[in-house]
């Protein structure tokens, strides 16, 4: 899915981050999971049970689809926003 | 000792409306919520980065929302996550700065409601997301949940979310709706209570008609298709017990599927504090018991809003209102003959205005047939990673309750807590044994209640202070 699903031009600041080793932008106060979801990072993490790619679902903190690890702690991408400089891995 | 008179939990429209009544009859009140500023679902703050959008009319609501609440003196505790609760009451929750615990000899739960989910094979790829995180999606992020977007599921959400993407320039590949036609008209009496919300329905599906979005009633998704995520997209009709029926299938290309069957009201901090529940399917299934000023079993726990049973955000702060007047009924506070007038025009007023939002959590309630839209090798339990087949086999060896399913299967005891399983799993042992979805039961309530880090609970400690018994003696 190419592009980024972002509606318009509304918004003012925009800060950097870096999603398992890749430089990403995301608007100032944007949660972790709409940043990579508008950008087209949908898979965050491979299922251990049927091997398949799993992304954020719920975007509201409760199906824990969206855990990252984010300075070795699990994190839900949908409860974090993105500040500058924000060091973001997929959990394996 | 108590820290405050009341404990609200939930800052969405029902708990922030009982917080500043709550304040007004002279209450000291803390409210926690686990987003970083009052407003709930509905009414959550956009990013504060997203300024130059056309107005609308759920931020106004919420930016007043939030000013009164600030205004009215209640604590507020955001960014607080509640995981565990002892009676009396004790709330510990997890903040940002550590473990919080506070007392108070009332509570009122207004936790709202999540969203019930039907399994379909591929709903796990990226790219399929839940009709209310759609919302979120749209409304607080101005992101489009896909370019070509399949919007299926049943209820109100399923034209709101269709007409949001086509206003922010996206395409709608179809609206899929497993409930009939008929199912609305049936509910049309309600409705008319409320034309306000019948117009704002009749412009979302406006909207949908000018941009040439198919909309297609007793149908669902069949099946999801993709590898890195959604490629494609199979329907096919479902009869009026939404059982599919017939091979009139289809397949749609799309990038991104929004998927949803109404609201199932939160009652994880009810059952936990032991309070009795009711199964009423017309409100969302179980709800906790109440009396007039919506006290449940446990006294001085209360419940206000969605969580009270499904009738949505236009009734949720009369309900916040009606128990606040009953904690402080109970308190001996603002009391008087005044008090109880109050009280009954407040319930009589909720009910008016709850009637609609009941019809439309009615209409997306789905029937017992509908859990044959659940595929043997359809993931039901994403934590686990449990198919159909595989919670089938367990029930087929007898489980009858979701506490047997997860001790034979682990169904529903992965990080989400259940909350998003649970209802399949609950459908999928009622479609085995013929029993009602009432007899199945709902699962226990334990803590951790959320996700908890260990490191959050334990706090900072030092070995060395740890208490280690002697050995016993050989």
């Amino acid at each position: 899915m190419a592009g980024d699903l972002r509606i318009g031009s509304a918004w003012t600041r925009t800060v950097s981050f870096r999603f398992d080793g890749e430089t990403l932008t995301a608007r100032e106060g944007e949660t972790l999971a709409a940043a990579l979801y508008a950008q087209g990072r949908r898979t965050l993490r491979i299922s251990r049970d049927d091997s398949g790619p799993r992304g954020a679902f719920c975007f509201m903190g409760v199906c824990q689809e969206c855990v990252v690890s984010i300075d070795g702690r699990l994190t839900e991408a949908c409860r974090t926003p993105v500040h500058n400089g924000l060091v973001v891995e997929s959990v394996r | 000792m108590s820290d405050y008179d009341l404990i609200l939990l939930g800052a969405g429209p029902a708990g922030a409306a009982a917080a500043i009544k709550a304040r007004s009859l002279g209450l000291s009140v803390g409210v926690i919520d686990e987003a970083s500023a009052a407003g709930g679902q509905v009414y959550r703050t956009p990013s504060p980065a997203l300024t130059a959008t056309q107005p609308d009319a759920d931020r106004a609501k919420g930016d007043a929302l939030r000013a009164k609440l600030a205004a009215s003196g209640a604590v507020l505790y955001a960014n607080h996550r509640v995981w565990s609760l002892r009676p009396g009451f004790s709330v510990i929750a997890i903040g940002p700065d550590g473990p919080l615990t506070l007392e108070a000899p009332n509570l009122i739960v207004a936790a709202g409601a999540v969203e019930r989910h039907i399994p379909v094979t591929g709903w796990t790829l990226p790219g399929v997301i839940g009709l209310a995180g759609a919302t979120i999606l749209l409304k607080a992020h101005g992101v489009l949940p896909g370019r070509r977007v399949v919007v299926a599921g049943s209820g109100p959400l399923l034209l709101l979310v269709a007409s949001k993407i086509v206003a922010a320039g996206g395409e709608v590949a179809a609206v899929v709706d497993a409930a009939p036609r008929a199912s609305w008209l049936a509910r049309a009496g309600s409705m008319l209570a409320r034309p306000d919300l019948i117009t704002k329905g009749a412009n979302w599906l406006l909207a949908l008609l000018k941009a040439r979005v198919p909309i297609h009633s007793g149908t669902a998704i069949r099946a999801i298709h993709g590898t890195d995520g959604v490629e494609s997209v199979t329907i096919g009709p479902v009869d009026r017990d939404w059982r599919p029926v017939g091979d009139a299938e289809r397949t749609l290309a799309a990038d991104a599927v929004c998927l949803g069957f109404g609201l199932l009201p939160s009652t994880d901090v009810t059952r936990l504090l032991g309070a009795e529940h009711r199964y009423k399917p017309e409100l969302g299934g179980w709800i906790p018991a109440v009396d007039a000023s919506l006290q449940t079993s446990v006294p001085g726990l209360f419940v206000a809003g969605d969580g009270a049973g499904v009738r949505g955000a236009d009734a949720a702060p009369l309900s916040g209102e009606l128990a606040a007047l009953g904690v402080a009924r109970r308190l001996g506070r603002g009391g008087g003959g005044g008090s109880a007038g109050e009280a009954a025009q407040t319930e009589a007023n909720w009910h008016k205005s709850g009637r609609f939002g009941a019809a439309m959590s009615a209409l997306a309630m789905p029937p017992p047939g509908a859990a044959a839209m659940i595929d043997p090798d359809a993931t039901v339990c994403r934590c686990e990673g449990l198919t159909r087949a595989m919670l089938d086999a367990a029930i087929a060896a007898g489980a009858r309750t979701l506490a047997d399913l997860k001790a034979t299967t682990r169904c529903g005891m992965g990080p989400c807590g259940g909350r998003v399983c649970g209802e399949a799993a609950a459908m999928l042992i009622a479609a085995a044994t013929g029993w009602d979805r009432e007899a199945i039961g709902q699962p226990s309530a334990r803590p951790p209640l959320r996700p908890v880090p260990l490191a959050a609970i334990t706090g900072a400690f030092d070995y060395d202070e740890l208490p280690i018994p002697a050995p016993a003696p050989l």
